[in-house]
């Protein structure tokens, strides 16, 4: 078998496994946190990412102060209207504010990707620090499940248990998480290698503590600057994988202002009203763009990449 | 595998005989209709029945089409072959290239451009890039139409002009996998000995290129094209529906939503044996490339 370490990548994560070297080399860093907080300061294509980004999570606390109308408010006299003074980016099919809709749509997205980030994170944490400390039969056990989940491509993975468990925002955020856990411990599997045979860890063990200790006492507080790297690239993929369910109409239901949706209800009106399909896809673009700038800033600068 | 998929549409919620005949149904016509599927049968007989007449070809008949199942799944997946394999057709020699040429000129403006169309490739949800796509070419330009769906009975090769931006789309990312991948294989590569050696034994620069640089560059990148094959399969679902085109990808959305059983299952079959069958050719051509690589 001469390239199952690349034929296994899933094919999504490519680019975060560039940066993987790097994310092994800081966990040996001393500093944690502060560091990360450093670099985004000194990059100023990640400061643009920062600031795209903290527009987004403005509206999508305060949209209601912002949009013009009620995003579901039906303007019957007003159909796939043109972009104009009233409607600042146009009318969609039942003349409803296609401004106000995308204020309002960045509120599910920017609840369901990081939640569904954090249950990777968290439950990728717990089994890759289990899978690093135990090497032997449980270790082993944890590592080949991992495989077997990474081995199904994504998006048909995602679109059967979407539909075995019916669609909904909190099945969303579980069926994302479910596939983001598997990567998040394989990066964490890697750092807890690299310090599992240190001093300190040693010394844990001759006190006599017991192993939960070890791991989030000990172990964990080590390596969490490659875990928060590896949360914010995840931040993005959760951003295009619902973005994508939405769109492929397993996320939330129809009368939502749902970017995805949004798209996926206009795309037949495509030819007369590109704007109704144009200004929700911009809107995806720069929330994913704004997310990438961000994890790029947090893994290169100061890296010296 | 087989088991999973028939697991996985054994617990899709609803039960069939109530989707076919509707919510009126009396519980008689329903019982009757349940023994003439067969689905008063215990579970594993069932999938034994249904694993030995999959691979007789008796895919059995879809639920909400009342056609047969196998004709179906085989036709969209021919078209979907038509379409990844002009996207391939398209995306392989420019993207080679390409990561070549950033390799070459590494760090200067050609490789940051290359570089950025790469990334944003890689960080657009398909249906994002393919509506901008359509935006520029179709509405703007006027060059390509903006829908890809196909005359019934009509071969996708008579409207070539209605695949090309469906066939964009699904090449800007796999662009950027491949691009990339040449571009970080081909820098290693430029800094080994042997390539030190080529250039000083007075090797002209194409022939050091072509013959060291880009044959063992290309290794890696053979591995990553095998991989997209998976990704492709969940970019072909995407761009198949943005489009309307009548592909696999299609075809197993509107049965995961339709809960057609007979159908979901023969679809994820095929998905799964082509990827199988594409990881397997990858590793394949991977030994052919690298002789240091044998197989017993």
């Amino acid at each position: 078998m001469p390239s199952t370490a690349l034929a296994d990548q899933p094919t999504r994560d490519i680019a975060p496994l560039v940066g993987e070297g790097a994310l092994t080399r800081n966990a040996l860093r001393p500093s944690g946190l502060g560091t990360l907080v450093m670099r985004l300061r000194h990059s100023p294509t990640a400061s643009i990412g920062v600031v795209v980004l903290a527009v987004w999570v403005v509206c999508a606390v305060a949209w209601p102060l912002f949009a013009p109308f009620d995003p579901n408010q039906f303007h019957t006299e007003a159909r796939l209207q043109a972009p104009s003074l009233r409607f600042w980016f146009g009318t969609d099919q039942f003349g409803r504010d296609i401004f106000s809709r995308v204020l309002a749509g960045s509120r599910d997205i920017l609840v369901v990707a990081p939640l569904a980030t954090l249950v990777g994170v968290v439950g990728g944490t717990c089994l890759g620090l289990v899978a690093g400390y135990y090497r032997g039969l449980v270790g082993e056990a944890v590592l080949r499940v991992m495989d077997a989940i990474m081995a199904f491509p994504i998006v048909p993975l995602t679109l059967l248990v979407v539909a075995t468990l019916g669609p909904s925002l909190v099945n969303v955020i579980l069926v994302i998480g479910l596939v983001f856990a598997p990567r998040v411990a394989r990066v964490v599997y890697a750092s807890v290698l690299s310090v599992r045979d240190l001093n300190y860890v040693a010394a844990a063990r001759l006190r006599g503590e017991p192993g939960s200790y070890i791991l989030f006492g000990e172990i964990l507080p080590t390596i969490t600057a490659p875990i928060v790297v590896e949360a914010t690239v995840r931040v993005g993929y959760a951003v295009f994988t619902s973005a994508t369910l939405s769109f492929l109409g397993l996320g939330v239901p129809p009368p939502a202002a749902d970017w995805g949706l949004q798209i996926a209800d206009a795309r037949t009106f495509i030819q007369s009203a590109p704007w109704s399909v144009l200004f929700p896809a911009m809107a995806i673009a720069s929330l994913v763009i704004a997310i990438n700038l961000v994890s790029d800033g947090l893994q290169h600068e100061g890296a010296g990449d | 595998m087989s088991l999973g998929v028939f697991v996985v549409s054994e617990l899709l919620p609803g039960d069939v005989a109530i989707f076919i005949l509707g919510q009126q149904a009396t519980p008689e016509t329903l019982e009757v209709l349940r023994k003439q599927l067969g689905l008063n049968e215990p579970a594993p007989l069932r999938y034994v029945t249904w694993l030995l007449g999959f691979l007789r070809g008796d895919w059995g008949r879809s639920l909400a089409l009342h056609v047969p199942v196998a004709d179906l799944v085989l036709s969209r997946t021919a078209n979907s072959f038509v379409l990844a394999g002009l996207a391939l057709l398209v995306t392989v020699p420019v993207s080679i290239g390409l990561g070549l040429l950033a390799a070459l000129r590494r760090g200067r403006l050609t490789d940051r451009a290359i570089n950025l169309v790469g990334l944003s490739g890689l960080a657009l949800p398909e249906f994002v890039s393919g509506v901008l796509l359509i935006v520029v070419f179709s509405l703007t330009l006027h060059i390509a139409p903006a829908s890809a769906q196909i005359p019934i009975g009509a071969s996708p090769l008579s409207v070539l002009p209605a695949l090309i931006l469906p066939a964009l789309t699904l090449a800007v990312t796999l662009f950027a996998y491949i691009a990339r991948m040449t571009r970080a294989s081909a820098i290693e590569v430029l800094a080994s000995d042997y390539v030190r050696t080529a250039v000083l034994k007075g090797l002209p620069t194409s022939a050091v290129i072509v013959r060291h640089v880009l044959r063992n560059a290309l290794l890696p990148t053979v591995t990553v094209i095998g991989a997209q094959i998976g990704w492709l399969v969940g970019g072909l679902v995407v761009v198949e529906h943005l489009f309307g085109y009548p592909g696999l990808g299609d075809l197993l959305l509107f049965a995961a939503l339709n809960k057609d059983v007979p159908l979901l299952e023969a679809s994820v079959m095929v998905v799964a044996s082509v990827y199988m069958l594409s990881n397997l050719g990858a590793e394949l051509l991977f030994g052919v490339l690298n002789p240091r690589i044998r197989y017993a």
